[in-house]
């Protein structure tokens, strides 16, 4: 077969992608008091701004724990789209001054990924970020992103917290102070750092009945101001133990029952025991960050067009150190979780399998597979959350990891007696949010896009058959699947 | 030959099949690689295992049903392929292809829009037809990868990960040791399967390797119920439906790259997730409100011919080299068995591969990259 080269391969990515829809000199994703505040700055200062906000995203979302950890105890007003964004108006007056300040503002839109050249692509057209509402996805061009993605919770595993009414205190706070749409009545706080005390007294002032405080330490943790408000609201903490286990019935938590042997009546158990940096568009555009046990975990190093603010950048920093508080917290529960208690919850990976390295029950465990675990795959280099994934499926959920990535690096850590930053961070990959396929398509894709599709590279000589090399056939199977290549 | 060492650069798929082959019939295996096993393109594709223009492929096809057993551990294979025309010239194209697989004598069935329904019950009433491979198959390629590096190790074979090779140390027109940062490992034969670095590995023993490398792209969504058969491709997309559930698939324009020693620098995926959830949502729309939950990218060599290059060199002679060209992951248990016995016999002993050779590439002109249009973006 003759081959002529004309120096372009048409199959290649070069010049088919759609030039992004708009491009503003700031995109800011979050709208957020740190997000609304830089949105009114760069606007002020005479720049084009796009505000977005993924609030309030559907009850399908709020469902899978995301963006925050909603734990199932949402009313069913969260499922009235207009009441929710009315909502999130009124629960945010300053929103009006970054529009007034000439801020766009687009709510119910999500960032779901970030892309610039650098190494290993350079066929982008711009920077771009992409978004997605609840009809459709686009792209934007910017020249600076303020990532104002706030915070999101940590979970941790005990036996039990697989049922509704276990949930994480941002998700608390946001469904009782900005939608008014909490389903509980009873809450028991885990923690007595700040965000569990703010968590409790925010519950109280909105007539919750808060059952009390867990701390696994010896003595509460947060401000003494704090504490004493929770005391003189009535609320007790209780030291030095944690929660062994929850049961429930249809609906969820009935009751916690602590190390202590003391049964507590509640149908929520809120986990109030850290906030972790929401750095997932940072993390799947490959952006540097770094560990900072004071700020919450991993933040992004900053770079000159991508500026974190607010929680994203790091929790205020008070000097506390987050991580050894949650490593405490991981030790007691992990003393009491059992071998079939489930770590990752999409996929339903219990302790033992995440610990064993086991495949997913829908996979058969001959002998040799029975043999490994973690302590085998430690022979073979440190051990990587991103590895024990594609073997156990932890992390690989719907949810994605937002339940388990931090949980599962923690027990890294103290399975393999290392240090917690010595576990790589599980890789965060666009799309950050779930998006349906139909959301996420290029509906109206360019034409080069469609004329440079080919399944693989389009080589003609890669799939001939090797039967048919040399024969009539051979050129027949060029035209039929290769027509237009290397004419 | 029993007894005698053979250090494998690069512990990819191919890498890692012909160590386990090796292993199985007594040589002392030590595998290198750079960081994990599989963590390139070997655990980032499509796990589509159905190639039937290599001359691997009769391997291929007897070694898949077989390989959970052989290997002790579970690779997710299943048999059988169903390709979706969406569009009246692919029809046409799936309907030559067919033919020419019933020339062949390779089991194949043409389906109506209610048969392909039958078997993949995402599929809507929006396509032209159909074809149902009777062979071929997919298996899980990171579940997979592990698989060959523990049987390997069962068998006493040696994995170094974390190990980038450096060089090579020569003498009497053999290779006798492989270097790394930290180590020297002596060796009588060598396996070099180390992908897009072939080429600058390949250069210090003054042996030029063709190939150049490029950035290809996967997207997965959530689960969805599972349908009787997963492997489904066509609307010019590849993929499979994982056996959790998930749709995984890829396709669409690649972009060349340059690679240096090191590796690729990064795998980033790119907006063409959006292309590809467009048309996967064209050909299973019933799968269209499915969330997209992850996307990827993975870098690859391809050859001027893409056709793999498996070959024992003349000089130095102790040396194999192999590079799949883009296409390996389905073809490794035969590309092993093939490594294994250039390695041991200096023959194939089961399929004529002189046309991947390399000196098939020896008139090749210097500026065949940019010939064909391969070069990066500049």
């Amino acid at each position: 077969m003759e081959l002529n080269f004309t120096g372009t391969d048409i199959c290649a990515v070069n010049g088919t992608r759609s030039a992004p829809e708009a491009r503003y000199d700031v995109v800011v994703v979050g709208a957020g008091p740190s997000g609304i505040a830089a949105a009114v700055e760069h606007a002020t200062a005479g720049k084009s701004v796009l505000l977005v906000d993924e609030n309030p995203v559907s009850g399908a979302l709020m469902g899978n724990d995301t963006p925050l950890y909603f734990g199932g105890r949402m009313t069913a007003a969260t499922q009235n789209s207009e009441r929710m964004l009315e909502a999130i108006f009124m629960s945010m007056p300053d929103l009006e001054k970054a529009m007034d300040a000439g801020a766009e503002l687009l709510l119910g839109t999500t960032a779901w990924g970030v892309y610039r050249n650098g190494p290993g692509v350079a066929s982008l057209p711009d920077q771009v970020v992409g978004l997605a509402d609840a009809e459709r996805s686009w792209m934007v061009g910017f020249g600076t992103i303020v990532l104002a993605t706030g915070a999101r919770d940590l979970a941790m595993a005990f036996p039990g917290w697989n049922q509704p009414g276990v949930m994480g205190a941002a998700a608390l706070q946001m469904l009782l102070t900005r939608y008014d749409a909490f389903a509980g009545r009873r809450v028991l706080v885990l923690g007595s750092h700040d965000l569990a005390l703010e968590t409790a007294l925010v519950a109280h002032a909105r007539g919750i009945e808060v059952a009390g405080l867990i701390e696994v330490r010896d003595a509460p943790q947060g401000s003494a101001d704090l504490v004493a408000q929770v005391k003189a609201a009535g609320i007790s903490i209780s030291c030095g133990q944690t929660i062994a286990s929850a049961k429930g019935g249809i609906d969820g938590v009935e009751s916690a029952t602590l190390t202590s042997g003391e049964t507590i009546a509640c149908d929520t158990i809120c986990a109030a025991i850290g906030l972790v940096p929401s750095i997932e568009l940072v993390d799947a555009m490959h952006g540097p960050r770094a560990l900072n046990p004071t700020r919450g975990g991993y933040i992004p190093a900053g770079e000159a067009s991508v500026i974190a603010v607010g929680d994203c950048a790091g929790l205020t920093d008070s000097g506390f150190d987050h991580i050894g508080y949650r490593m405490d917290w991981m030790r007691a529960l992990t003393a009491v979780t059992t071998n079939d208690t489930i770590i990752c919850q999409c996929e339903e990976v219990t302790r033992a399998d995440l610990i064993g390295i086991q495949p997913p029950n829908y996979l058969p465990r001959p002998a040799a597979m029975c043999a490994r675990s973690l302590e085998t795959l430690l022979k073979d280099g440190p051990a990587n959350p991103d590895q024990i994934k594609r073997l156990t499926r932890s992390g690989m959920g719907v949810c994605q990891g937002r339940r388990c990535r931090d949980q599962v690096a923690m027990l890294l850590a103290l399975e393999t007696g290392t240090p917690y930053g010595t576990i790589p961070l599980a890789s965060h990959r666009a799309p950050v949010r779930p998006l349906p396929l139909k959301i996420l398509a290029e509906w109206d894709e360019p034409a080069e896009m469609e004329a440079a599709w080919d399944v693989w590279f389009g080589i003609p000589t890669q799939w001939v058959p090797v039967e048919d090399i040399g024969t009539p056939y051979q050129d027949e199977h060029r035209e039929m699947l290769y027509t237009g290549m290397y004419k | 030959m029993s007894g005698s060492e053979v250090v494998i650069v690069g512990g990819g798929v191919t890498g890692l099949s012909a160590g386990w082959w090796l292993a199985r019939s007594g040589v002392k295996v030590t595998v290198l690689d750079k960081f994990i096993v599989g963590w390139e393109a070997s655990g980032r594709n499509g796990g589509g295992a159905s190639h039937y223009a290599s001359p691997l492929f009769d391997e291929e096809q007897r070694l898949w049903p077989q390989m959970d057993e052989l290997l002790g551990y579970p690779t997710e294979h299943r048999k059988g392929r169903i390709l979706i025309a969406m569009t009246e010239r692919q029809w046409e194209q799936y309907r030559f292809i067919a033919e020419r697989h019933k020339r062949l004598d390779h089991p194949v069935e043409l389906l109506d829009v209610k048969q392909i329904q039958e078997a993949v019950p995402l599929a809507g009433d929006n396509s032209f037809g159909g074809i149902h491979y009777k062979f071929g198959g997919h298996a899980n390629p990171q579940r997979s990868v592990q698989a060959y590096a523990w049987a390997l190790q069962d068998l006493g074979g040696k994995i170094i990960q974390h190990s980038p090779v450096t060089g090579f140390e020569t003498a009497g027109g053999k290779v006798t040791a492989v270097k790394t940062a930290n180590a020297t490992y002596g060796c009588d034969s060598v396996v070099v399967a180390a992908g897009p670095q072939i080429p600058q590995l390949m250069a210090q023993l003054g042996v030029d390797v063709p190939l150049a490398a490029a950035r290809a792209e996967m997207i997965i969504t959530e689960p969805a119920p599972m349908m009787p058969l997963g492997g489904v491709d066509g609307h010019k997309i590849y993929g499979r439906q994982t056996l959790r559930g998930n749709l995984a698939y890829g396709g669409g324009p690649h972009e060349w790259l340059d690679v240096d020693a090191t590796g690729p620098a990064a795998r980033p995926s790119t907006p063409l997730a959006r292309n590809l959830a467009k048309r996967l949502a064209e050909m299973l729309p019933k799968a269209a409100h499915l969330n997209v939950i992850r996307s990827w990218a993975g870098v690859i060599e391809n050859s001027p011919d893409g056709r793999p290059i498996i070959d024992r060199l003349t000089s130095p002679d102790n040396v194999v080299v192999a590079s799949m060209s883009s296409v390996g992951f389905g073809l490794s248990p035969a590309s092993g068995h093939a490594i294994r016995d250039l390695v041991i016999d200096g023959k194939c002993s089961f399929a004529d591969i002189d046309l991947l050779k390399l000196s098939r590439f020896d008139g090749l002109e210097k500026d065949w990259r940019e010939k064909r249009g391969w070069m990066p973006i500049s």
